[in-house]
Order: C-alpha cells, then structure tokens, then sequence
C-alpha cells in the first residue's frame, strides 16, 4: 500500500463521508418520523390507515433499497415528479427505514401494560398526555436497542446511494479504482471511514441503552 | 341527611352473553365509607373501572353531582380528575421518580403552579412516611411503599371520591398493615371512599356501609355490624364463612 496515495485520497473520502453522513442522518431522521407516526396509527388502531400503513411495512421491508432508489431516481421522473438525486437517497433511505423504524416503536409501545394507560386516565389525563408522558417515554426506552440497531442498519444501506450517482463512500472508492487502479488504498480508506462514521454510533448506542435500561426519557 | 356525591343507578355491563354487573344501583354521599365485598369475580372490580369509566356500560349511569360519567363522554377527563382510583397492581409510572409521579396529574392536567404543587406533593409524602423516598424510582419501593406513593398520587388531584380496587390484593402480609392504615387515616379525614377489599376485618372497621356484590347483583347492603354478624341472605352467610376456620384439634 502507498501511503502517498492514501494521503492524497484523503481529502476526497472525508469529503464524501460527510456527504454520506448527511444523506444518511437526514433520512434516518425521516424514518423516525415515518415510524413513529405509523407506530402511534397501529397502536390507535385507526381503522383505515391501519391498512395503509400495514401495506407500506410490507412493501418497504420486503423490496431491496436498491430497487426503491430506482424507483425513485428512475420510475417518478416518468410521471412528472422530478428530484435531485440527494433528495431521492434520502426519500429511499427514509421508506426503507420508516418500516424498520415502526417495529422498533410498536414493540415500544406494546410493552407497556394497558393498565398504564387506564392509571393514567384515572388522574384525568386525556390521550395526548397519556402517550406523551407515560406510555411514549416508556416505550422508546424499550424500544432503544431495536432502534440503535436500525440506526446502523440504515446507514450501512446508504453505500448503495452510490447507484444513483451520489458521490458518496461507496461511489468515491469505486470511482478511484475504476480510474486510477488503486485498489488496496481506495478500499482501505473505505473501511475507516465507515468505521470512523459507524463506531461512534454503536458506542453512543450502548451508552444509551445502558443508561435508559430502567428509566425513560424525560425521567 | 347530604346529596349523594355519588350515584349509580341501573348499571348494566357484560362482556357478549356473560353478565358481570346486573342492574346495580346504589349511593355515596360525602364522607361516606361504602366497602364492597363479595367472591371473585362477582364484578366489584368491574363495578369500579365503570364508576371510572374505564369500561363501556350496555346501560344505567353513573351520575357525580349533577354531571353523568360516561364511557367516551363529554368532559370525562375533568369528571374523572374528581374521582381518585387506586389499582391493585400500584400503576405507578416506573419512568418518574416518586415525586413526579405525585406532580404529574396535578402540573400537567390541573395546571397548578409547581412550587404549590410540589409543596403539597412533599406534605402528603411525609404523611404517609415516604417523604425520604421523593427522590427514589417506584422499583426502588417495596410493594406497600409504591401503594402509599399510589394513594398519594391520587390525592395529589384532590378528588371528591377515592375508589379503591383491592389495594392490598398483591402485598405481602407485613406490608398489608401499612396501607390499610393510611386508608384508615383517609377514613377519619372524613374522605368519601369506595373500596374494594378481601380484608374482611378492615372492612369492617373502616365501613359505613357494606354493599354485598354477588353474581352481578347487590345482594345485601348494610351497616359493617348487620352485615358481618347477622348476614341476611344465605349468600352472604357461606361467603363469610369462607373466612372462618373451625379448629381441627
């Protein structure tokens, strides 16, 4: 290995793992929102959009993000809905996470004892605050390791946003290799970058559920 | 003699062919201590969560005041701040420490300024001894620990009647004293209280009057005295001989 080489990709894998970073943050922070409010649809039970939401979980778990992302880069184009490649990762990322990010926060949210509600309800709470103070706090710490896991899940699929010409870790080493040939380098910058983004996320992970093992949020 | 606080009148409840509650009607007026008993799963239980209404009722009401309690009615939220219920499984919230367990309900539902709020939070700790656990997470508590923090969460709302749902059911023996001294305190406070209970001697210590649920229907409704020593009904006489026992020497 040339460590002349390495130093001098340096600048363009730090470039493209901040690009990867934030395509990845923006549509795990979609799929969050995604989730929880397909999570709190299922847990109300509302009758329709149950059905809605049941159809979304198995379309989006069962198809490959590769296959979403063209869809989207690709398939709306032809029916008028146009985007920039960046906004499709991340809509591609957010659909696929969305129905991970469901199961984390039903399991969550199933977790808690009826009984919880009802006890909420006894001191007059009406719905809103019984999710908002006792059942969502308690559930999202249950549902932390589930949803550490998904974190990383999600952004280890952002190395496929490379097939729709994001430039990101995975299309910048395939880029230099593809040019320049220098494989060992291109492939071990690749590695340390994704360690570098996905080690601090395991550790904070951990961290989080140590500390959440027994009390909720807002404890 | 006092309006009633509280009355239910004709309540009929049933879960598809089984009938739990068969047209109960009784009331409570202010002060009053009203103990339920009767054999398991003759519908005390049942009875409560529909005073609460926790449970859908076929028909009948429960009327508080002036205003009807129904299941998915309007105003629920605030008739159901005026009602205090205490669960046989505790329910505290296992997220909150034991003072904000108290201060929930009433900072977030009542609204009332925090440094009063938590004032009375910490009065009504240290009446019950607890005080020194404000700070502590309900699984830190022993079971008759988090029953105290739970009567007291419910009081933190100053309801107008306090329903109590066999309180001491999951206790050890030793803590079972403990609680059922405090509802006792509550009693000479002139609390208006419903309570549901297995404990036949505190039952009749505490009660003003008995009602005798059995198979749905009220059976017997009495002073503690008549109830306890001269049980009118047959049904009533085998379920108090249940907590007798003859000597075998």
């Amino acid at each position: 290995m040339d460590w002349n080489v390495v130093a001098q990709y340096l600048p363009l894998f730090e470039k493209a793992a901040w690009l990867t970073l934030r395509l990845g943050l923006a549509g795990i922070a979609l799929a969050i929102v995604i989730g929880l409010v397909c999570a709190l649809v299922q847990y109300y039970k509302v009758s329709v959009l149950r059905r809605v939401v049941g159809f979304y979980i198995q379309l989006s778990r069962n198809t490959p993000l590769l296959v979403q992302l063209f869809f989207i880069y690709y398939g709306l184009p032809k029916i008028g809905i146009r985007t920039d490649a960046a906004v499709c990762g991340i809509a591609g990322l957010a659909f696929l996470g969305g129905s991970y990010m469901v199961e984390a926060f039903r399991s969550g949210l199933e977790s808690i004892e009826p009984i919880q509600t009802e006890s909420a309800y006894s001191l007059g709470m009406d719905r809103m605050q019984t999710m908002r103070y006792v059942i969502l706090p308690q559930a999202m710490s249950t549902s932390v390791p589930a949803f550490v896991a998904n974190v990383i899940f999600l952004l280890k699929e952002t190395s496929v946003f490379s097939a729709i010409s994001l430039m990101d870790l995975m299309f910048t080493a395939k880029d230099l290799i593809g040019l320049y040939y220098k494989t060992t380098e291109s492939l071990f910058l690749l590695v340390v970058f994704y360690l570098l983004i996905l080690l601090p996320v395991s550790l904070l992970g951990s961290l989080l559920e140590r500390r959440l093992r027994y009390a909720g949020f807002g404890a | 003699m006092a309006e009633p606080i509280l009355t239910v009148e004709h309540l009929v409840k049933g879960y598809g062919e089984n009938t739990v509650l068969d047209d109960v009607s009784f009331s409570v007026r202010p002060g009053e201590v009203v103990v339920v008993v009767g054999p398991s799963g003759c519908g005390k239980s049942t009875l409560l969560r529909c005073i609460n209404a926790l449970e859908p009722t076929q028909s009948g009401r429960v009327r508080l005041g002036n205003e009807t309690v129904a299941y998915g009615g309007k105003g629920l939220t605030s008739l159901r701040q005026r009602i205090g219920m205490v669960f046989q499984s505790y329910e505290l919230f296992p997220h909150l420490t034991v003072l904000d367990n108290v201060m929930l309900a009433p900072l977030k539902v009542a609204k009332r300024p925090k440094d009063e709020v938590q004032k009375e939070a910490e009065a009504l700790l240290d009446r019950v001894n607890l005080l020194n656990k404000a700070r502590s997470y309900p699984r830190e508590l022993s079971g008759g620990q988090k029953q105290r923090v739970a009567i007291v969460r419910a009081l933190a709302m100053h309801p107008e009647i306090l329903l109590f749902d066999e309180v001491t059911a999951a206790l050890d023996p030793e803590m079972v004293r403990e609680v059922l001294d405090v509802m006792l305190d509550l009693a000479k406070q002139g609390r208006t209280m419903i309570i549901v209970t297995h404990e036949m001697q505190f039952a009749r210590a505490i009660a003003d009057r008995v009602i005798f649920l059995d198979g749905g229907k009220i059976v017997e409704e009495s002073t503690p005295e008549a109830f306890f020593d001269h049980p009118k009904t047959e049904r009533a006489q085998k379920f108090l001989r249940t907590f007798t026992f003859d000597s075998v020497k």
